[in-house]
């Protein structure tokens, strides 16, 4: 052993820094690849596009469904009665002029859509995920004389009025989230893309 | 910090696992460049386990999806192909480094007393480690996968009496199907890995028991020891000497891993096989099957052994025993050194016509038998038989005698005396 | 076994595993039966503008009957295009940007069709190579022997009809004869294209070549052109992570070469304790 020889331990502290800190730049490079491809793939992305919808033989009254990201979206064509029953609820609703973060900037307003006799929503209850049924009949049997139509969760018994809007003291706490989305024409509409 | 550390140690024996170890345990200060491999085998091995983990993410092991899958990852997965790539030249230099691992076993006498275990709990690791690349292969479910797999369980077929119902019973159908794909996997991605980390905890703990052997194959713990350290004369603490040492390894490692990896992954057909890329079709044979460049010394001992007796059993027996052989290496080895260097010049030569002959039998097993075409018939002996096989035969013949007559040339070969000290 | 004879014997044997050896490196340099060679594929993984051609043939000429179907659509956005552009040129039926280039002919269809199912194209490249790609498409010549009418030098008795024939015109197969393998392979070699050494019933051999018949409507250096734009657009499409690799590489191996100037700096200073 060369133990005549003083040890330099200011060298080593900086060498064993400076490989320490290019080590360090090296490991961290290498596990971003790992990390990033946990990221959507490219299939995820594809099948998580946008759709495109033709509205040109929507019916009123009618509710077609389409499906994007795996989940059902609703597309409504809301009667001039449907809209005209929305101002009447107010007091009954949770959250009436959509405080809440559950749709884009275009759709914060009475009908919560871009054109009011269309209406697009994803159609999963905001208390655990069911799909509540469309109840566009008034006043039926077992929804009682105040029902002017809506939607009604099977499950836990949420309520939500024309445009998704939570009744008060349901289970669910939130309006039915509207998605992003865009007319392409009068009779196509893009969900879950809304750039210009 | 210390105080973190002292909470531990009187409830872990963190320190002591340390230093017992790697911190304080004691190597000979002389490791060379061949020395370098056991722990890029160790870091090879976790290499694997990562980027095989990430793999079997997005990987699907059903017949109908792998092929599939396995493009999925190397296009539609972000940064699949790098790992992908990790993963199949990780693989190919596992083997690299295992045999170089392995020569350096051989060359220095690290299996002889005491470390006998050692050796063999290396054996075995090398057959697991086989037996790891066989099933992994499959799973690609290329032409090379399917066909590969079909005439490797074909050879326990072949097998007497029992053959044919082994054979169903290892795939689990009566050809190489799904069911064969699924349960390869289970084997590939769990069964395997978990006895390698096994046999490799056991191989570390051997060769802490006895201790390192060295180039000069000086036993480190007979000598006495320096008053200053209390450490053996020709003793080192692994840490901070070997760590810093083992770095420089590692990152020359990653060098030609990632040139590798980044520039040549498919290394001209032999890394990533080209017929490989060909989605598996039971009803088509490929004109040349050869297994991957790291089982083909074997396989050309396999197909130099003609059928005796109307079977083909005596091919699979050869080459069983040419991996099994390494087991009883210890005891084959009567010489009165332990390393090369103070060898005589047959000991050497028969090195040599090893290596040489592994090398040549792993050439001949990539090749087809009739490269060389065929002796012309009016030889005598070997007339009408392809050139390749009996060139085969002649290297299978002294692979085993390097092994067989091992107790008589190391007995009477002319070595020179083992030195008390290491030469640095 | 005396020590002597022993020795003997392990001299005999060592001495005739090198005489195996040198024989080994001697058979293995020369050479018989067919050969063939092929015209090197002028192709360039980096020219955007030849992938994009390639991406057009492609599309226009196989994607017919062969799907690429691990090809996204989208991904050409890395040779160089817009998605608007893959979508107005690139996209011909209904698929959307994000799919991938399948096909609706039914493997069940194709069989009868053509007696075995296209092959899907999209990792053909890392099957066969760009040189084979390459000397495939200016392989084909006419015989009217065959099933379709054609045949190919590099593929025999393909099933695959000469589908770019009026842009290339047709060809025919040209045969010369030579006295001996040497001879056959020197003109072989001469000829610096396409050409199959093949031996004959009776020692002698014969060198077969593609020679041009009927013009087409590209000339023949128009044509290998689009051969080449061809190949490399499926080359790329063989491993579209190619360029980013090897760029990558030259990163890590930078990289890698700072943190070894470190690493054995700071071995090199521990170890003076040791020597």
């Amino acid at each position: 052993m060369a133990t005549d020889i003083a040890v330099d331990k200011g060298k080593r502290r900086f060498l064993i820094g400076a490989t320490g800190v290019v080590g360090g730049v090296g490991a961290v490079a290498t596990a971003v690849p790992f990390v990033m491809s946990f990221w959507p793939s490219e299939r995820a992305k594809a099948a998580g596009a946008p759709i495109e919808v033709d509205i040109g033989k929507l019916e009123p009254g009618q509710k077609i469904d389409v499906e994007w990201r795996g989940k059902v979206c609703w597309i409504v064509s809301r009667t001039p009665a449907m809209l005209a029953s929305l101002p009447k609820l107010t007091d009954r609703l949770a959250d009436p002029t959509c405080k809440e973060n559950q749709q884009p900037p275009y759709a914060k307003n009475e009908h919560r859509s871009i054109k009011a006799p269309v209406w697009i929503a994803v159609g999963i209850c905001t208390h655990l995920g069911c799909s509540p049924t469309y109840r566009k009949d008034v006043a039926p049997a077992d929804l009682g004389a105040d029902w002017l139509g809506g939607f009604f969760c099977p499950c836990h018994q949420s309520k939500f009025d024309l445009a998704g809007r939570v009744y008060k003291s349901m289970p669910a706490p939130l309006n039915l989230v509207v998605p992003p989305h865009k007319y392409l024409s009068d009779t196509r509409v893009m969900i879950g893309d809304d750039k210009a | 910090m210390q105080k973190l550390i002292a909470w531990i140690d009187d409830r872990f024996p963190l320190t002591a696992l340390w230093e017992s170890q790697w911190g304080k345990y004691v190597a000979p200060k002389n490791f060379n460049f061949w020395y370098y491999f056991g722990s890029l085998a160790a870091f090879v091995l976790v290499l694997q386990i990562v980027t095989g983990i990430f793999l079997t993410m997005n990987y699907k092991p059903d017949a109908q999806k792998a092929f599939e899958s396995v493009e999925y990852i190397m296009r539609d997965v972000e940064w699949g192909w790098l790992i992908r790539y990790m993963h199949s030249t990780g693989a190919s230099m596992f083997f690299i480094v295992v045999y170089l691992h392995m020569f350096r076993g051989l060359i220095y006498g690290s299996y002889r007393k005491p470390r006998e275990l050692t050796w063999i709990f290396g054996c075995l690791i090398y057959l697991s480690l086989m037996a790891e690349a066989f099933f992994g292969y499959l799973l690609p479910w290329g032409q090379m996968s399917y066909w590969g797999a079909q005439v490797i369980v074909n050879l326990f077929s072949s097998i007497p009496v029992i053959g044919e119902d082994l054979g169903v019973w290892i795939r689990g159908d009566y050809t190489i199907s799904d069911i064969t794909l699924n349960r390869f996997f289970a084997f590939h991605v769990v069964a395997l890995p978990l006895v390698l980390l096994g046999l490799v905890a056991a191989h570390l703990m051997a060769l802490h028991e006895t201790g390192s052997n060295n180039p000069d194959g000086v036993e480190i713990k007979q000598q006495p020891k320096d008053p200053a350290t209390g450490l053996p004369l020709d003793g080192i603490y692994s840490h901070p000497y070997y760590t810093v040492k083992d770095l420089v390894g590692v990152i020359a490692f990653l060098a030609v891993f990632s040139a590798i990896m980044f520039f040549v992954p498919e290394m001209g057909g032999y890394f990533l096989e080209y017929n490989n890329f060909i989605p598996a079709d039971p009803l088509k044979t490929p004109e040349h099957i050869a297994p991957v460049w790291y089982f083909t010394p074997y396989y050309a001992m396999l197909r130099a052994v003609p059928s005796y007796l109307g079977s083909q059993v005596w091919g699979v027996i050869i080459m069983g025993l040419a991996v099994v052989i390494f087991f009883v290496l210890p005891w084959l080895d009567r010489g009165p050194v332990r390393s090369i260097r103070y060898r005589g010049t047959l000991y050497k030569a028969w090195i040599a016509v090893f290596v040489v002959s592994f090398l040549v039998l792993g050439y001949l097993g990539v090749v087809p038998v009739t490269i060389w075409g065929q002796f012309a018939e009016s030889v005598p002996v070997v007339g009408g038989v392809d050139r390749a096989t009996v060139v085969a035969r002649i290297f299978t013949a002294l692979y085993f005698a390097f092994f067989l007559l091992m107790p008589w040339y190391t007995r009477i070969d002319k070595t020179k005396p083992e030195p008390t000290r290491v030469t640095m | 076994m005396k020590p002597t004879t022993y020795a003997r014997l392990s001299r005999g044997l060592i001495a005739l595993a090198a005489a195996a050896a040198l024989f080994a490196a001697v058979e293995a340099t020369a050479s018989g039966g067919a050969d063939l060679r092929f015209e090197p594929a002028p192709v360039h993984r980096l020219d955007d503008a030849s992938l994009q051609r390639g991406a057009r043939t492609f599309v226009n000429y196989c994607l017919n009957c062969h799907s690429a179907k691990y090809m996204r659509y989208n991904r050409l956005q890395d040779i160089g295009l817009t998605e608007e552009q893959i979508r107005d040129n690139l996209i011909l039926g209904d698929a959307k940007i994000g799919d991938t280039m399948s096909i609706a002919m039914r493997p069940v269809d194709a069989k009868g069709w053509f007696g075995a199912p296209p092959p899907d194209l999209s990792v053909e490249s890392r099957v066969r190579g760009k040189d084979w790609l390459y000397n495939y498409l200016i392989g084909f010549y006419r015989d009217e022997a065959s099933a379709t009418g054609w045949n190919n030098l590099v593929f025999p008795n393909v099933g695959m009809p000469h589908v770019l024939w009026s842009l290339s015109g047709t060809s025919k197969l040209a045969s010369t004869e030579y006295e001996n393998h040497e001879a056959a392979l020197a003109a072989a070699i001469g000829t610096k294209g396409l050409a199959l050494v093949e031996p004959l019933l009776g020692g002698k051999y014969v060198v077969r070549t593609v020679a041009p018949d009927v013009p087409g409507t590209m000339s023949p250096v128009e044509y290998r052109a689009m051969a080449a734009d061809l190949v490399n657009f499926l080359d790329y499409m063989g491993e579209p992570a190619r360029n980013k690799r090897i760029t990558l590489g030259i990163v890590v191996m930078l990289f890698l070469g700072l943190l070894f100037f470190f690493a054995y700096w700071l071995k090199r200073e521990y170890w003076k304790d040791v020597h």
